[in-house]
């Protein structure tokens, strides 16, 4: 046996995502589905269509991208004055008010992390299109980080739902959702959708078909 | 008789399973994931810790996480009545998410290690432990009440200017329940679990 040399696939074996167990596939049935023997999980060597799946996912999430920064998030209702607010607004608002560390947070969630996910994930497709060589090491990591960081953009979501159930003061004061929350909320899911739907162990496939 | 073998999630290099000191974490030599722990007691652990959090987790969604006060106006959001203000509002989807992501996920990660682990501390494998298992860490994914936390921060900084806010005893509850579900899920002994389902066989 040659471990620690070869990928699992190269000699005909797969690990179950579930149990970890090292089975063989049979010949043939690469990329088709087997079962594991221990815990009867699909097994696939490699993600189906992880290419092509990320891209239609990271396109969906480009497109949701954009109203979600144009619409308002939030719509505050001060006696009977409307005022919207983006999430960049927001952002603006507690910069210039010196709340600079809640308008760091809501900027890193919103705009910042999402963005940085996108372009990363954006980044190792076109890495994986074009059978890149260059330091697979730093690029799985980039893909790990992708994985951590993406759920932490939920955050203004939580933010609108938890002011929606407290500022209903009848004509006092009164904060509705925006039509951008639904979009922005469409960008997080997404996009951890895309992150799910890559596959890193490619990153190492093209660089094992070149030696 | 060799060691068994494991393939890296990250890059598919596949490597003997050797045997790591306790508490240790063992990294796939080629590109650094993590392949497997070796958790001590992980069982006793995450059974122990998923009880006190299910007493949390009744706390915090029944308690008020926040209390605002306007003048004479005075209003509270505990986790449900945030979700049926969304879906009142018309906000349905993001009212599902809200519910998946803070009630639906935590309460099914914390259910279902009790279901796996608490027959595993006597030696017995639950029903349908395998498929169980495959809900529990899927569902670790869209558990995402650290991030409500930092949500629900902000929003006292944003609400602080114009009212009086009370943080309530939900929010404790809340706060607790992060650090045990996070040492929970730390000390999950997947290990064990497929121990059990081979010596089944």
């Amino acid at each position: 046996m040659t471990a620690g040399e070869h990928s699992a696939l190269e000699l005909s074996l797969a690990g179950c995502h579930n149990c970890e167990q090292v089975n063989r596939i049979p010949a043939g049935v690469r990329g088709a589905v087997m079962r594991c023997p221990r815990c009867g999980t699909a097994i696939r060597p490699r993600k189906p269509d992880s290419i092509a799946r990320t891209w239609a996912l990271l396109i969906a999430a480009y497109v949701f991208y954009v109203p979600a920064m144009v619409f308002p998030i939030t719509k505050i209702t001060t006696l009977g004055q409307v005022q919207s607010d983006t999430i960049m607004s927001g952002v603006i608002y507690f910069l210039k008010s010196g709340e600079w560390p809640v308008g760091l947070v809501i900027f890193v969630a919103s705009v910042f992390v999402p963005v940085l996910k996108l372009f990363i994930l954006t980044y190792l497709v076109i890495s994986l299109q074009r059978r890149s060589q260059w330091r697979p090491r730093d690029r799985t990591r980039l893909y790990r980080v992708t994985e951590l960081v993406g759920r932490w953009s939920m955050v203004d979501i939580y933010v609108v739902t938890l002011l929606v159930t407290l500022v209903k003061v009848g004509a006092v004061a009164n904060i509705d959702a925006g039509p951008a929350a639904l979009y922005f909320a469409a960008v997080v899911v997404i996009t951890i959708f895309a992150a799910n739907s890559f596959d890193p162990r490619l990153i190492w496939d093209s660089l094992e078909k070149q030696q | 008789m060799s060691a068994p073998l494991i393939a890296c999630h990250e890059c598919d290099l596949l490597q003997h399973r050797l045997p790591i000191p306790e508490g240790s974490v063992a990294k796939c030599r080629r590109c650094g994931a993590p392949l497997y722990r070796n958790i001590p007691d992980g069982v006793n652990r995450t059974v122990a810790l998923a009880i006190g959090g299910l007493v949390l987790f009744v706390f915090a969604n029944t308690f008020p996480l926040l209390s605002m006060q306007i003048g004479e106006q005075e209003s509270s959001a505990e986790l449900y009545t945030a979700v049926k203000a969304m879906w009142e509002q018309g906000e349905k989807a993001l009212s599902m998410l809200v519910t998946l992501t803070c009630i639906a996920a935590p309460l099914t990660v914390l259910t279902l290690m009790l279901y796996v682990f608490l027959p595993l501390k006597f030696g017995r494998l639950a029903k349908g432990t395998v498929a169980v298992f495959r809900l529990l860490t899927t569902m670790q994914n869209w558990s995402m009440m650290e991030v409500f936390m930092l949500g629900i921060l902000v929003t006292v900084v944003k609400l602080v200017k114009m009212a009086t806010v009370i943080p309530g005893l939900g929010l404790l509850s809340f706060f607790v329940l992060i650090f045990l579900l996070a040492a929970a899920s730390a000390s999950l002994d997947t290990e064990t679990v497929w121990e059990r389902v081979d010596a089944r066989q």
